[in-house]
């Protein structure tokens, strides 16, 4: 079954025509339906195209928050070997919304970290849809550290909607758990790497992606707020979040003219949940040229490149 | 330079600023409701006489009361991109910063400077809160990064006072990427081993919180100072329940241990200047009210304003 959004809405009646013609042809051998379902196909696929052309900035938000979107463990399952899930941030607890560990890529021992929404209720709970409380950020600077101290090279997997909101996340120093992530980022003298692979949410995104390379897929956002927290308190009405989703320049096209970001990684048409494989293993390459790229550089130039990247950033604006 | 703009503009203009403010003036306190004459509050920095409520002071109010004498000079922030997003909800960015500027006659929401705490050198930042809420964009981050490298160059403690809603939405993922930014102009300080401290006034939240404000060497909060990440009334519709009385503010993160001291306004000068001599191991400092610095002290400096 498919997952349509609002805006597939048309596109779910041409498909499931499609579907149905095919149903009753199999329970009706005479029926010769193979030219009309083709040419819904066909209608189909062209209206994919469309639509997909020129997505809104809220429609790619839409996408980015898509379930059947390919998450972390997805891109760990197929792109790692031998990954071995190391928990806990040693003062409190394991923070199910953040995974992370030793693996393999490519055969190269590396550190992956990243946030995990999780694929039906149960799992969505459990990892409380990908919002992090201090224990994730925690757990991700002692995982940095051992990836610094054993010169292994950092990946991470972004994909939250922000920091958790909860009481005890604020009691126990949400914010300073951020910020010590952000910092432990502009510490590290091996390479890291930093892939939205959905949402990008606010600070809890930075705390990963604070990284030498920084790539989005192609209907992913990176934003300060979201579009609905900043409709909700500039336009005083959260239903204005397409306005504020366009205001906020939240796309990987435009944070690639800002500078913000490295490279944009195309999704199959129809965006990544079409076709999970290719848009993982496109994934797949994109951090293995990345990995190129500064696998050989010394660490105090990784480091400093890095710093050298963030402080220089914002000198670039978008014209209108 | 002439060493006599150094001295004594600064004194010409602080005599006619207070002039400025009308002896018969009474404003209310919004926490306990006593009515307190105008000049009577602004000599105790703000905070009632009657209850001790922290009202907001501007960031050259502050100044004038912490550095020796009431004597600064600003340090130059690198101007950065106007509207760089072209930004624009039910109002245009730059009818929104018009706005800002006419009400506060500040450019932005961050002021630095550099003058001397009980004969003690310091670089000094005060965020402005009444200026778009203090907001964080690409001018508070190159203000932090200015303040950062002028204590490096000129191998002083950094004191940073934070007061902040949060990013400004309005620079989008620019405002956003302040955190990494302000975060490498704390590294600057920790690698130069100067003193880094962060005094967080009410209100310090959002994407400030969860970065240059949480990283100083000393934590120091102003009594009942709203800080936290998510705001309270975000965070009772999220989880649905009635927070616990004073969550968020700075005696709750004190008793959580997420600050090393809270401390009222009124004594906050003397506490910096002893906390900075011992990190820079200096002898203890002459306590109360200093003149201004010989002009020798400040020859090297800017133009010095007040
Ligand atoms: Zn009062």
């Amino acid at each position: 079954m498919t997952n349509y959004l609002d805006f597939e809405r048309p596109l779910a009646e041409i498909e499931g025509k499609a579907e149905e013609l095919r149903a009753m042809a199999r329970q009706n051998e005479e029926m010769d339906i193979e030219a009309e379902a083709a040419a819904l196909d066909k209608k189909a696929a062209d209206m994919l195209k469309d639509l997909y052309k020129s997505l809104t900035p809220w429609r790619k938000c839409q996408v980015a928050r898509h379930p059947d979107r390919p998450h972390c463990k997805d891109y760990i399952d197929a792109l790692f070997t031998e990954y071995t899930p190391l928990a806990g941030d040693r003062n409190f607890a394991d923070d199910h919304a953040v995974m992370g560990g030793l693996a393999r890529f490519d055969g190269r021992p590396v550190v992956v970290i990243g946030h995990e929404k999780g694929n039906d209720t149960k799992s969505r709970i459990e990892r409380n849809f990908g919002m992090a409380r201090p224990e994730g950020y925690r757990k991700a600077v002692r995982l940095m550290d051992m990836a610094d101290k054993f010169g292994l090279p950092v990946m991470t997997l972004v994909d939250t909607p922000g920091a958790y909101p909860g009481k005890g996340a604020e009691e126990r120093g949400q914010s300073e758990a951020i910020a010590r992530a952000t910092e432990k980022c502009l510490q590290l003298k091996v390479p890291l790497i930093s892939v939205i692979i959905g949402e990008g949410g606010s600070g809890g995104a930075v705390a990963f992606a604070t990284a030498n390379r920084v790539a989005m897929l192609e209907h992913s956002v990176y934003s300060v707020i979201s579009p609905e927290g900043c409709a909700s308190i500039l336009w005083k009405d959260a239903e204005k979040m397409r306005e504020a989703a366009e205001a906020l320049r939240l796309t990987a096209q435009d944070l690639h003219k800002l500078g913000v970001i490295d490279r944009i990684i195309a999704e199959p048409m129809g965006g990544a949940h079409r076709d999970r494989t290719t848009t993982i293993e496109t994934v797949g390459d994109a951090l293995r040229t990345m990995l190129a790229d500064l696998g050989s550089q010394k660490g105090a130039k990784l480091l400093a490149d890095r710093r050298k990247k963030f402080l220089d950033m914002g000198a670039k604006g978008l014209a209108a | 330079m002439n060493w006599i703009t150094n001295y004594v503009r600064p004194r010409i203009n602080s005599i006619f600023s207070r002039r400025e403010v009308p002896e018969n003036l009474w404003s209310k306190c919004d926490e306990c409701g006593t009515m307190l004459f105008h000049r009577e509050l602004k000599d105790n920095l703000n905070v009632c006489t009657s209850c001790g409520h922290h009202m907001a002071i501007t960031p050259r109010d502050r100044f004038k009361a912490l550095f020796d004498g009431g004597i600064f000079t600003e340090v130059d922030v690198p101007e950065p991109l106007a509207d760089p997003l072209q930004f624009r909800d039910q109002k245009k960015y730059p009818d929104r910063m018009k706005a800002a500027l006419k009400q506060t006659g500040e450019k932005e929401a961050m002021l630095v400077a550099a003058g001397e705490i009980g004969r003690t050198p310091i670089v000094a930042a005060a965020q402005d809160f009444s200026f778009m809420g203090g907001s964080m964009g690409m001018y508070v981050g190159n203000a932090i990064i200015a303040a950062a490298q002028e204590a490096v160059k000129l191998k002083r403690p950094l004191v940073l006072f934070s007061a902040a809603g949060g990013a400004r939405m309005q620079e989008g993922i620019l405002s956003l990427m302040q955190m990494p930014r302000t975060t490498v102009a704390v590294q600057m300080l920790k690698e130069a081993n100067l003193p880094y401290i962060v005094v967080l006034t009410h209100p310090t939240t959002g994407g400030v919180t969860a970065s240059y404000a949480m990283l100083g060497d000393v934590q120091i909060a102003e009594p009942n100072a709203l800080i936290c990440f998510a705001g309270p009334r975000v965070i009772e519709q999220t989880i649905r329940e009635k927070l616990p009385e004073g969550f968020q503010r700075a005696e709750y993160l004190l008793d959580h241990g997420m600050l090393d001291r809270v401390t009222p306004r009124t004594q906050l000068r003397d506490e910096l200047i002893t906390i900075v001599r011992m990190l820079l191991g200096l002898s203890p400092a002459i306590k109360g009210d200093l003149p201004a610095p010989t002009p020798a002290d400040t020859s090297d400096a800017p133009t010095p304003s007040t």
